[in-house]
Formats: C-alpha cells, sequence, structure tokens
C-alpha cells in the first residue's frame, strides 16, 4: 500500500473522531455560548436595541445652495451665513471681452437660520437691479432607524423686487409691476454619503410679463444632484425643466455645472452656467443664453457662517 | 448547566446599568475651542467581576457651533460608516463594593476603546462614588486622534490639540 495515500485516510478518520468528541462535549459548548450572552457588551447591545433612536439625515448637500438653486439644507438655528455670488460674461464673448472676464453679474446676500427648521434670507442682485426676500422652512426629514423616513421635503418662498428704471417713463407705471414671486417644493434624498438627488417642482409669478402671450405664471421643474468625489468636495448639475406653455418666449432652460471646496468655516463653489441672473425668477425663467452656441458663464459663489447664537447643550433629564 | 444558569441569575443583581452617560471631549487649541458632549451614552459595570461597557451613538455628540457637529461626523468620524464608539474592559483588582453605606473609591481601568472603527488598548484612573444606591463613575483620559485614523487636514492642523481629553461621567443604577 502506498502510504503517501494512507495519510489522507488517517486524517478522515481523526476528522471523524473530532466530530464525535465534540458531539460528546456539547453542553460544555452551550453552557459556554450561554455565558458568552452574559458578556456586558452583548448585554449592552440588547438593551440599546430596546430603545431605537431615530437617526436623521445629515448633509444632503454641502449648503444650502446647490448652484444657483435652493437645496434642502438650512442653515442652523443662530448662524449667520454670508453669500457673495458672482457670474462672469459669456465665454463666447472672445478674447475681446477676456471670455467674459470683462463683465459681471453679482448677489451679495445674507441668510439666517431663525431656528433649525427655518431660514430667512435678504439679497440684491446687480442683475435688474433686484432685491429679493426670502424663506425656507423644513418640513419632513429624511431619517433612518426609530423614524423610518424615505426624503426630506422644505418649502420655499421668495419674494423680489427689480430697481430698473422705467422702460417707458411717460405711461402709467404700477410698483406692482416690479414684484415676483416664486414657490417651490424641494424633494431630496441622500441615496449614499455619496450621493444625493433633488426634486424642485417651482412657480414663478410674475405680475408684468414682457409680451400679452406670455403667461405670468411659470411652472418648473428643477433636478439637481451632486456626487461627492472626496469628503471635502463635489461635483454637482442643476436643470430646470420650464414646462411648455408655462414659460416666457424667447427663455431657455437653465443648466449647471459646478463644484464644492469646503475648508473649514467656508464653501467655494466654481460654477459654469447658462444663466445671467442668480435669483430663482431670473435663472430660472429668464435665462437666454444657450450651452451650444457657448453663451456659458464662469462663476463661483464664497459663503462663510458666523455663529450669532451658540446652540444649548442637551441637559441630562 | 443548571450551575450555568444559576451563575447567571446571581450575576444579573451585581450589574447597574445607565443610559445618560455622560461623554464629554476637548480637542481644540488655543485657536479654537473643539468641544463635544454626548449624554447619551449606555453602560453597564459589574460591581463583583469589575467588567464594565460603554457604548455610544457618535452622532449623538452635540456642539456650540452647528457647523463643528456636521464637519465632526462628515469629516472626521465618519458616523454612517461608524455609527459606534465604544469601550469594554475591567476596572484591574475591583474593590469590594458596599452598595449599602455612601463612599467612594480610586480604581484603575484598563480595556479596548473603539472610535472611527479602530481599536486601541487603553488603560485610565477613575472613582467610583457610592451614595444612596446609585454609583457614580468618573474617568479621564487622553488619547492621540491618529490612532484612531481620524485624519485632520493640515489648514485646520493647528486648531486641534495634540491630544484629545475624554471625560467620562456615568451615574449607575442597579439594573432591574
Amino acid at each position: 500500500m502506498n502510504p503517501a495515500l494512507n495519510k489522507p485516510h488517517m486524517q478522515t478518520k481523526l476528522t471523524g473522531i473530532t466530530i464525535c468528541l465534540l458531539f460528546c462535549c456539547s453542553p460544555i459548548f452551550v453552557s459556554a455560548q450561554v455565558k458568552d450572552t452574559s458578556d456586558l457588551m452583548d448585554m449592552l447591545d440588547m438593551e440599546t436595541a430596546k430603545h431605537p433612536v431615530t437617526n436623521y439625515t445629515s448633509a444632503t448637500f454641502k449648503t444650502t445652495r446647490l448652484i444657483n438653486a435652493h437645496s434642502i439644507e438650512n442653515v442652523a438655528g443662530g448662524v449667520l451665513d454670508v453669500k457673495i455670488s458672482h457670474r462672469f460674461g459669456a465665454l463666447n464673448g472672445g478674447f475681446y471681452e477676456l471670455f467674459g472676464l470683462d463683465n459681471a453679474s453679482i448677489r451679495i446676500g445674507a441668510d439666517y437660520g431663525i431656528t433649525n427648521w427655518l431660514m430667512i434670507g435678504l439679497g440684491r442682485s446687480s442683475y435688474e437691479k433686484q432685491y429679493d426676500g426670502f424663506m425656507k422652512v423644513k418640513l419632513l426629514r429624511q431619517s433612518t432607524g426609530k423614524r423610518n423616513v424615505p426624503l426630506s421635503i422644505s418649502g420655499f418662498a421668495g419674494m423680489y423686487y427689480n430697481t430698473l428704471k422705467w422702460s417707458e417713463p411717460d405711461r402709467e407705471n404700477f410698483y406692482t409691476s416690479r414684484i415676483n414671486y416664486a414657490f417651490q417644493l424641494l424633494l431630496a434624498r441622500k441615496f449614499s454619503e455619496a450621493f444625493s438627488l433633488q426634486l424642485s417642482p417651482t412657480l414663478v409669478h410674475k405680475n408684468l410679463v414682457p409680451l400679452t402671450t406670455d403667461p405670468n405664471d411659470l411652472l418648473s421643474i428643477g433636478i439637481g444632484a451632486r456626487q461627492k468625489i472626496t469628503k471635502r468636495m463635489s461635483i454637482n448639475v442643476e436643470y430646470y425643466y420650464q414646462l411648455p406653455g408655462f414659460k416666457l418666449e424667447n427663455t431657455v432652460d437653465p443648466l449647471s455645472i459646478g463644484i464644492d471646496i469646503e475648508t473649514g468655516g467656508h464653501v467655494f463653489q466654481f460654477i459654469f452656467t447658462n444663466s445671467t441672473g442668480i435669483a430663482e425668477n431670473q435663472y430660472i425663467n429668464g435665462t437666454t443664453g444657450k450651452w451650444s452656441q457657448g453663451d456659458i458663464h464662469f462663476g463661483f459663489n464664497i459663503a462663510r457662517v458666523f455663529t450669532l447664537k451658540k446652540t444649548t447643550r442637551k441637559e441630562i433629564k | 448547566m443548571l450551575l450555568s444558569c444559576f451563575v447567571l441569575t446571581a450575576g444579573a443583581q451585581d450589574i447597574y446599568f445607565t443610559r445618560t452617560g455622560k461623554i464629554e471631549f476637548h480637542s481644540g487649541s488655543s485657536l479654537e475651542d473643539i468641544d463635544g458632549v454626548n449624554n447619551e451614552a449606555t453602560s453597564m459595570l459589574n460591581i463583583k467581576t469589575g467588567e464594565m461597557a460603554f457604548t455610544l451613538l457618535v452622532k449623538s455628540f452635540s456642539f456650540k457651533r452647528a457647523l463643528m457637529e456636521e464637519h465632526f461626523n462628515e469629516n472626521y468620524m465618519e458616523s454612517t460608516k461608524f455609527p459606534k464608539a465604544s469601550f469594554k474592559g475591567k476596572i484591574t483588582g475591583m474593590p469590594t463594593i458596599n452598595i449599602t453605606s455612601n463612599g467612594s473609591y480610586n480604581v484603575q481601568t484598563e480595556g479596548e476603546l473603539t472610535i472611527h472603527g479602530v481599536t486601541q488598548k487603553i488603560t485610565a484612573p477613575a472613582k467610583l462614588t457610592v451614595n444612596g444606591g446609585k454609583i457614580t463613575g468618573v474617568s479621564s483620559f487622553k488619547i492621540v486622534l491618529a490612532d484612531y485614523k481620524v485624519n485632520i487636514p493640515g489648514v485646520v492642523a493647528e486648531k486641534f490639540s495634540k491630544e484629545t481629553e475624554i471625560i467620562v461621567t456615568c451615574i449607575y443604577e442597579p439594573r432591574s
């Protein structure tokens, strides 16, 4: 007999004995396992499992704006967020305009969190010399655990007042003609640590529109997404689809692509967009530049937060 | 089997428990105070054997500045990936605790601390104080964030102190 073949046979036999031994000694193993569940950490895990907590999703987006548009994020209660948004001229201006760098459209604004779920903001855009004010309210927060909610919902309402000189000062003009309104429902879901998606059904009402054939109520739906590439950097895309029949003549849908870079208390957003305006009524319903014709604007948003009121800590009950 | 059941039931009376353990940390330097507090740590202490266990949700730390809390969870602790921090260990040379008379005991603890998914062995002094049938456990020790692979980028590094001080305060009651 070949001894080399004999060896594995022996091993099988031995394994058999071991299995037999295991079965014979099983009471010992069982009691060992029982003892193991008396391990303090396991007991603690069982105890915490009895009291599940709601785990609210945070940081769906880096900041309160995805690019031009409002994201689902609010500034926290007691926090002031100063934002400077800057859009250069169009790239197709060529070398004469230094690819748009000779021109600028700017919005300077400040947002403040009254509570963690309610924020207000004021701003002034150089485009159409427009003042704006808005409020954003958190209605539902995405969460897991005790309370399982698949998405976050916020409501947004804004009011806009342009202060351009009347184009026809001789006719009777009304101040109400300068006023626009915007209402948005923001629906967002953070699918993973890196990827978030938002839908924003929007109604903009313009008291005065350029043509008699133009509707006063303008409907659109925005879609925005962010993909993190590192912990402190993300790529964002934003597009608003204007519903046919509810848009102004000669306007196109705005499409923007941006990068967020976060450094401590600052967020820098570098963007490319076909819109010149920065407020809702301007970029959603007043964009005329076409990506296909190189009517693209480089721009950036800079945000700096200041904690005016420190959060009060939860105390032991 | 019967014996082990008996041991188990006998052991249960020695276990003290809290759901509102307070864990604080101080990580700031003279440039910025980086302080977090968590009042929802759960912990168990076996007063016979000296065994103890702590667990907490990283997301439950609160800060004076909201943005700091976001950065803590998003950038440093990655609390979605590593939702819990825990400690499992024992009091070495556990003194006999007389629960019926008020008094305090200085002890030494050792065990494994898990933060950011990384486990390290630590030792720390602690004080147990018996008062009216409850036991208050207090301990303070220091850790180095790099040991737990918590990455502090260069631009903000000077806002952090080299070592992070952790202060634990738990008021234990008998587990019913």
